[in-house]
């Protein structure tokens, strides 16, 4: 066991609602290091973020978070949960969503011209501007957050996550729902913050190839086994055939992008609510074989 | 000031002021949470509780603020989080509706003999009588609504972090669940004292325009909140200054209308700001 892991699974299983989801999930990761869990959709990616939050107990195995159980040390952790757009008439500006991250756990209302008197407020102020300004969205952190684009949103999003500057960050599909030019920019974001901030990141993801280069660690989920390292040595034509039990192959673009072929359909129980993203994401794939 | 040499006038502005400062401050809420609707019910539930008392004669506010309070938390009891969703709010509102319709009937048959008390009664509910208060009641009215304030604001940071970002509250350990239904009965507690003011028919206006109003014009929420507490009690005092000006005419329907000019305004106003904006970002961009 290393000792300065941030968070830490051994042989993890869970099950919700009594059918076991994913089981023998082992994962280790330290500061500034960028994990991505990956599997098709479906599987519990996001009940992992889940169990690493405590609000989901796992089934078997241990897991230890901030040399704690999960849910004790939740003022280290931010967590960024997969979600839709703002409602595009929503009209509180994204500093005020950010300032949220730092205080909105916090009891009653801020005094007006406390700027003036408390030092206090000072520093939450000062720290609110350089959150925003290491994300890159100084330029419309005083706009209406429902008056941004996905992206700009997503980075106001990340700083309200970081503000608190913690320890480990919990991203779910944060890449989700955004253009190419976004993808690349938030995963290079990202990427910096891990290294600059020595934050442990992680992410899950159902493609993999945005942030591909920056990733230290996979954890790759099927339904019944899961296997972890190494993006290089998970995501095989060996490593995924015999996680999924059936023959698939793993092919490498030109430009470095992993295409996977082959693999079985999405469980039946999840096949409608997933249909076109299943589609949409081999559509992508194929896409960067051209 | 001559408006206040009539006691009456006096006490309808210190009701007044207490159920403004309440509806200004949950209505933000309101708006910002897309409960409106919970709103619009729960003041026809107050017509509802008003009919249920009078028909079993006992005092109508007990019957008010009873009803609020209760199907306030069985909207939270049947939604999501604390948060009912509008299939249920539907439902129950037409059941509520159809009970107030039973009660008033009840009411009236009972009162047969004098009909034209409980008519007026009845108009009372739905329209209001700010100016038919006692002074008792006013003060009341205002210690419930600096009380529902004073809850507000202990309050609306963390119910601030819950209404924009739910799940992210909750992990952050925002009791989320615990503040819907806190808000719940907040609006509850508001529409039962507010409809004795402007009538459980037009309570909607006060909950949602002052709030409207502020949204639009600012996009700092804690500024929005006090924004919207100001413009309610603007709403309520120039309401009632116009119906003491001008003779024979419901103060409700002043109260509704500088509301509903105040909310037109700032429509207007935003709609010019974003015009104004609109070529400069263009210009800049090209």
């Amino acid at each position: 066991m290393i000792d300065d892991a941030v968070l830490s699974l051994r042989d993890a299983a869970v099950s919700v609602g009594g059918r076991l989801l994913w089981s023998g999930v082992d994962l280790s990761v330290r500061p500034g290091e960028f994990v991505a869990v990956l599997g098709p959709n479906g599987v519990g990616k996001s009940t992992m973020i889940k169990v690493l939050l405590g609000t989901l107990p796992a089934a078997a195995g241990s897991v230890t978070v901030l040399g704690e159980r999960p849910g004790a040390a939740g003022e280290q952790i931010g967590y960024l949960p997969q979600r839709r757009n703002f409602d595009g008439s929503l009209r509180i500006r994204g500093v005020d969503v950010v300032r949220l991250g730092l205080d909105g756990d916090r009891w009653g209302v801020p005094l007006p011209f406390a700027r003036r008197f408390s030092s206090g407020r000072r520093i939450a102020d000062e720290r609110v501007r350089e959150v925003i300004d290491l994300v890159g969205a100084s330029a419309y952190a005083h706009r209406p957050i429902g008056e941004c684009s996905g992206g700009e949103q997503q980075r106001l999003l990340i700083a309200q996550a970081l503000v608190r500057r913690p320890r480990l960050l919990l991203l779910d599909e944060p890449l989700d729902s955004l253009d190419l030019p976004n993808q690349a920019g938030i995963a290079a974001l990202i990427h910096r913050i891990c290294v600059q901030e020595q934050v442990a990141v992680v992410m899950v993801a159902h493609d993999v190839n945005p942030i591909l280069s920056y990733l230290n660690r996979v954890v790759y989920i099927v339904s019944g086994g899961a296997a972890s390292g190494p993006a290089s040595e998970v995501i095989t034509t060996e490593t995924l055939t015999r996680l999924y039990g059936t023959p698939v192959e793993v092919l490498r673009a030109a430009d470095g992008r992993l295409v996977v072929v082959g693999g079985p359909e999405a469980p039946a129980l999840h096949s409608d609510r997933h249909a076109d993203h299943h589609s949409h994401e081999h559509g992508d794939r194929h896409e960067a074989l051209r | 000031m001559s408006v206040f040499h009539d006691s009456y006038m006096t006490t309808a502005l210190v009701a007044g002021t207490g159920i403004a400062l309440a509806c200004g401050l949950v209505g933000y809420f309101l708006v910002l949470r897309a409960q409106v609707f919970t709103g619009d019910a729960l003041s026809h539930v107050a017509f509802t509780g008003a009919l249920a008392a009078l028909a079993f004669g006992i005092d109508l506010r007990v019957g008010l603020f009873a009803a609020c309070v209760l199907i306030a938390v069985l909207f939270g009891a049947l939604g999501r989080r604390g948060r009912a969703d509008d299939v249920v709010i539907g439902n129950v509102f037409a059941w509520v509706l159809g009970l107030g319709v039973f009660f008033m009937t009840l009411y009236t048959t009972n009162q047969s003999g004098s009909s034209n008390s409980s008519g007026n009664q009845t108009v009372n509910v739905l329209f209001g009588s700010i100016l038919g208060i006692s002074s008792g009641q006013a003060v009341t009215a205002l210690v419930i609504g600096i009380a529902v304030s004073l809850v507000l604001l202990l309050i609306a940071r963390p119910l601030l972090f819950a209404t924009l970002d739910e799940a992210v509250a909750a992990a952050r350990g925002v009791p989320v669940r615990l503040l819907g239904y806190t808000f719940l009965v907040l609006i509850g507690i508001t529409a039962g004292e507010a409809s004795q003011a402007v009538g459980s028919m037009l309570l909607l206006g006060l909950l949602a325009a002052p709030a409207g109003t502020a949204l639009l014009v600012t996009d700092r929420p804690f500024v929005g909140l006090a924004v919207s507490a100001v413009l309610g009690v603007f709403d309520v005092w120039v309401g009632l200054t116009l119906s003491y000006f001008v003779p024979d005419t419901p103060t409700s329907f002043w109260i509704m209308a500088v509301a509903a000019a105040t909310y037109a305004c700032a429509v207007a106003y935003s709609r010019m700001a974003r015009r104004r904006r609109r070529p400069g970002v263009t210009a800049a961009a090209s």
